[in-house]
């Protein structure tokens, strides 16, 4: 049972906030791969289509054989510290403000050595370590090793803390507090260690039955936010903006539709309304408050979800408005992504497929239950991901996808 | 003659002795607006957008973007806005005859009916009652329900329930008889509509905006102040904008009302 | 494979007018100054004009976007032969193999070889935030540590497999100190002493204060040329007996715990027809103790692995029984950039010379200098050494 009353400490009044810095974020084209793999949680390295050995660091040629055939192919993520470092002085600002930093020498399993970051729960030389890639603050991939077992408060470890925007101590927005998602995400948030959920209700007017079970769960505020008033988001912007340091926009309006409809347009501007207008509302209000606290204590602002459909990615047609709604979103949360970046502030893009609630009613199984929705929301907050697709039929989305986006096209809505 | 009636009336406003009530709820965007199933069209909230505000999208002037559908907040019912009135002459608001834009009003107070019970319904008894105290309401007249709903705000007001809206508004024979038998200009009301929030189970469904509009007549919702009015007596002004084929507008409602003669 | 055969020997090549531009901890001006500054003491140096240098050689990491070429034009030579190098602690051994070479062919009669960094506030920052794609990509972002972690990683290694000690590291930091302070170049004035090396803070384990260099601005300089046009000018030289280089050895090695060197040694004594023993005194490329003890070992004086047991038997004074580093080295003496690997060969060539003053090694005949340099991932990649002899 957690203790009443806030468990961070209250800022001193008289302190600067420190400002937001980034890690040195250059990096070769080629080393996006890294990054691609990163972003979905995988541990993806250059391995050779010719002779069929990994290499590290990214390159343009097969050290083995020259091959220039080198895609990133999933590794496993394992290996042996052979050496390590804690450095205590840099000439970088942003690992000024992050001494001592504990790196090591690792000799993967798979063959090549890598530099990476070690958790502080990792043992010496000779340990054997888990592996992960890592989108750090800067956006870019960095390699980071823990120790095999899980030992008890590894999240709060300094260096993990940054590559990952774990929700514990930290206060969170849940945009839209109808959605079905929204109270499984805030009961899931609340068991990861959130330490105030803001949960926003538009047409407070209208009943609201769930409200009773938000107010049970600790720590939880149902709050005024209608995402098609600019007037309410600045609001509460006002109210609570520099309180966030986790924002979950939840915003959806589903409405299955045929693109001839008479009317059509006007359900497709509320659609419009609600999501990408209601997105850029929000990011308007609290994208500049949140993006300069970045930095600001051990609990600063350190994440931006968006709850998308995986039909943002490829129309389907019986939900195309949606579809092209959250396809536009998609296009603003890159944009939202490039100026939030510039405060180490992570935008979170969860996929979903259809979930198993009213609106879907009509589309057959599989389906995702909102609860593996919102635990999958908060794990991907835990690991530090950019893309979490959820459910079978996103998966299947993502990975045809990356296979052929021609064939989804001419597939969807068979 | 014109010149006399009027010039008394100026001089009766600038004395005091007609008052000016103003009926209309503030345009904002929390204000609850019709509630359709979710599949349905819907009619959109008042929303304002600042273009400028002293600042570099205009340096020295304020002002907004406005959106709103045709029925939100205090508005006007044209009868094309009901099946039944499609295919009157004059039917929108854009061809509104200007002399129905004012008129006088009887209202009926239903105010204790109504706080007892949200789904009070007003009837042909409740009419004749009314009349017998006040007189045969005339023809061309707007009679308006009282309810002190306005006095209510944002869930109470709204009254949704799991079955729907639970509001006051007239009854089918008592709308029919204020149309049919009474000729009346129009009908008002205080709640989101000028039917019953359970209305859509009567038959007709809607009563109030079927007779009503198919027989040529007005509404008006979301009307505030009807305490201030006398039952008799009061004038009232409802002018919608002129939208071209428009079914019905967001407007401002006056009523003048001559101070009871102390003399 | 190639069937090795027998290199061509550096019969007639000398080395002349050794020049350090005394180093400063920083410097608003360009590493162009400096490299003038060079460049003119050679000239007067050798007493002739500097249009009379017909091969010239740079090494340089702060010149950008400048190379050898647009330096031609800025100091006003017309040279046949030019180079550059970037090579970093390796480049002053390779600058003297490529120039013997060209004046053993009449390419060039005399060859100016300078080397210049500065120095200003933010240099080395940006220098090491930018030293390779591999670093950038794979190193400087874990914690951006710089060398100090990419060989705190190596030097943790080589402790933990052969057992060195950090007084081990430490007890050739002393002793380069103590050289320091009888050379006048050196920017290190204090003494240093074992217990204050021990207990200096962290700088990225187990490196701490004054395990790591200080970057400074500076410029080394040598002139390359065949004997007969040194009696011509009537210069002082010292010969170049053999040289060698290998980048990339062992590369299958998961941590580097060996240099090049080892690949090449033979040939290194063998053309210079002489034995490790027999050096008067050695210059190692020393951005860190632990590379020093490497080039003990990959150099022939001990057995890999033993270098801390050497360490423990010697001492490294220019008194000592295996004198080390006369000037200070590095660590004493600075790293200016480059010319951190330029400064063993004029320390070598004043002490072959007799000219070395308070650093002087006692009748040096015979000295060995070696180069390392360029840790463009997780190790160095480009290894050198000459053997320079007295006139
Ligand atoms: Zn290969």
């Amino acid at each position: 049972m957690t203790e009443h009353g806030p468990k961070r400490h209250a800022k001193n009044p008289l302190q600067r906030t420190r400002l937001p810095l980034l890690p040195p974020s250059a990096r070769s084209r080629r080393a996006h791969g890294l990054t691609l793999a990163a972003a979905s949680g995988r541990f993806m390295l250059q391995c050779c289509a010719e002779c069929g050995r990994y290499a590290y660091p990214a390159r343009d040629a097969c050290p083995h054989c020259l091959s220039e055939d080198l895609p990133f192919r999933d590794a496993p993520p394992r290996g042996e510290l052979l050496s390590e470092t804690t450095i205590q002085v840099t000439s970088d600002p942003y690992f000024r403000d992050h001494m001592p930093f504990r790196s090591g020498l690792v000799k993967l399993d798979c063959g090549p050595v890598a530099v990476v970051g070690l958790h502080r729960a990792c043992g010496g030389p000779g340990s054997q370590l888990e592996l992960s890639l890592q989108i750090d603050r800067a956006g870019q991939a960095v390699l980071f090793a823990k120790p095999l077992l899980e030992t008890p408060d590894m999240e709060n470890d300094p260096q993990w803390r940054e590559l990952t925007a774990h929700p514990k101590d930290r206060r969170v927005l849940i945009s839209d507090g109808r959605s079905p998602v929204a109270l499984p995400l805030a009961k899931a948030l609340a068991r990861a260690g959130a330490s105030k959920i803001f949960v926003g209700v538009f047409d407070r007017w209208k009943p609201f039955e769930t409200e009773v079970a938000f107010d049970a769960i600790d720590g939880v505020e149902c709050v005024d936010l209608d995402l098609t008033s600019e007037r309410s988001v600045q609001d509460l912007a006002r109210d609570i903006g520099a309180k966030v340091e986790i924002l979950v926009n939840t915003a959806d309006h589903v409405r299955p539709s045929h693109l001839f409809d008479a009317g059509l347009t006007n359900s497709a501007r509320e659609a419009m309304d609600v999501t990408v207008m209601g997105l850029m509302r929000l990011a308007q209000a609290f994208g500049p408050i949140m993006r300069v606290r970045g930095a600001d204590g051990f609990a600063g602002a350190v994440a931006w979800v968006n709850v998308l459909s995986v039909h943002g990615l490829s129309s389907q047609p019986k939900f195309g408005v949606q579809s092209a709604a959250h396809a536009a979103c998609l296009s603003l949360s890159h944009w939202l992504r490039g100026e939030l970046r510039q405060g180490g502030i992570r935008v979170i893009n969860s996929f979903c497929g259809p979930l198993d609630t009213e609106w879907y009613q009509t589309v057959p199984p599989p389906k995702v239950d909102p609860r593996s929705l919102a635990d999958a929301i908060v794990d991907g907050l835990i690991r530090g991901l950019e893309d979490i697709y959820v459910g079978d039929v996103a998966k299947d989305i993502e990975a045809r996808l990356f296979d052929n986006p021609k064939a989804v096209e001419r597939e969807a809505g068979r | 003659m014109s010149g006399y009636i009027l010039g008394a009336l100026a001089a009766a406003l600038a004395h005091g002795s007609v008052r000016v009530v103003d009926l209309t709820l503030t345009l904002s965007p929390d204000f609850p607006t019709i509630v359709m199933p979710p599949e349905l069209g819907q009619s959109a909230p008042f929303r304002m957008e600042r273009i400028s505000h002293y600042d570099v999208k205009g340096p020295a002037w304020y002002w907004n973007n406005i959106s709103f559908g045709e029925h939100t907040g205090t508005h006007f019912d044209a009868p094309i806005h009901w099946f039944t009135g499609r295919d009157l002459p004059l039917n929108s608001v854009d061809t509104l005859p200007p002399a129905d834009m004012i008129g006088p009003a009887c209202v009926i107070d239903c105010s204790k009916q109504a706080d007892e019970d949200a789904d009070f319904l007003l009837g042909i008894d409740h009419i004749l009652a009314w009349e017998q105290v006040h007189g045969r309401i005339p023809q061309r007249s707007w009679v308006l329900l009282r309810t002190d709903w306005s006095k209510k705000s944002g869930a109470a007001y709204a009254n949704l329930q799991s079955d729907g809206a639970h509001t006051p508004g007239p009854e089918v024979e008592g709308i029919r008889f204020l149309v049919e038998e009474r000729g009346i200009l129009g009908f008002g009301t205080e709640t989101i509509g000028t039917d019953a929030g359970q209305a859509g189970h009567f038959s007709p469904p809607y009563p109030a905006h079927h007779y009503l509009h198919g027989n040529g007549r007005y509404g008006l919702q979301c009307l505030a102040n009807l305490d201030l009015l006398p039952p008799t007596g009061a004038l009232i002004f409802a002018a919608p904008l002129k939208i071209q084929n428009g079914s019905g507008s967001p407007l401002r409602v006056l009523a003048l009302v001559q101070e009871r003669s102390t003399g | 494979m190639v069937s090795p055969r027998a290199r061509q020997n550096y019969d007639g090549v000398v080395l002349a007018v050794p020049v350090t531009v005394p180093y400063q901890r920083y410097s608003i001006e360009t590493a162009h100054w400096w490299m003038g500054r060079a460049l003119r003491a050679l000239a007067d140096g050798a007493g002739i004009s500097h249009r009379d240098f017909d091969g010239f050689s740079t090494a340089s990491f702060t010149m950008g976007p400048d190379t050898a070429i647009a330096l031609t034009q800025h100091f006003g030579i017309s040279p046949r032969w030019i180079d550059h190098i970037a090579l970093g602690g390796a480049a002053g051994i390779v600058a003297i193999r490529r120039a013997a070479r060209a004046v053993q062919a009449g390419d060039a009669e005399i060859v100016a070889c300078v080397a210049a960094d500065t120095n200003q506030v933010d240099t080395f920052r940006k220098t090491v935030a930018n030293f390779s794609r591999f670093a950038q990509d794979a190193s400087y972002p874990y914690g951006a540590g710089g060398p100090n972690a990419s060989f705190a990683l190596i030097a943790r290694h080589y402790m933990d497999r052969y057992g060195a000690t950090r007084e081990d590291f430490g007890k050739l930091c002393v002793a380069q100190r103590e050289n320091a302070l009888k050379s006048s170049h050196a920017l290190m004035k204090k003494p240093l002493t074992l217990e204050q090396y021990m207990s200096a803070r962290a700088i990225a384990e187990p490196f701490h204060l004054f395990d790591c260099v200080m970057p400074c601005a500076g410029a080394e300089g040598f002139l390359v040329m065949r004997e007969d046009s040194a009696r011509g000018l009537g210069l002082p030289f010292v010969r170049l007996l053999s040289a060698i280089e290998r980048h990339n050895a062992f590369p299958d090695d998961p941590v580097q715990e060996r240099g090049g060197w080892l690949m090449d040694r033979d040939e290194l004594y063998g053309m210079a027809g002489a034995r490790p023993e027999q050096m008067d005194f050695v210059q190692t490329y020393d951005d860190y103790a632990i590379i020093s003890m490497m080039q003990f070992e990959g150099l022939g004086f001990c057995g890999i692995g033993d270098g801390p047991q050497f360490v423990r038997q010697h001492t490294f004074t220019t008194d000592g029984s295996f004198p080390h580093n006369t000037s200070g080295g590095q660590l004493s003496a600075g790293q200016a950039g480059a010319a951190g690997g330029h400064l063993g060969i004029t320390e070598a060539m004043r002490q072959l010379m007799g000219i070395a003053g308070g650093t002087q090694v006692k009748d040096a005949k015979l000295g060995l200098v070696s180069g390392f340099g360029m840790i463009n991932y997780d190790r160095g990649l480009a290894s050198a050494a000459a053997i320079l002899a007295r006139a």
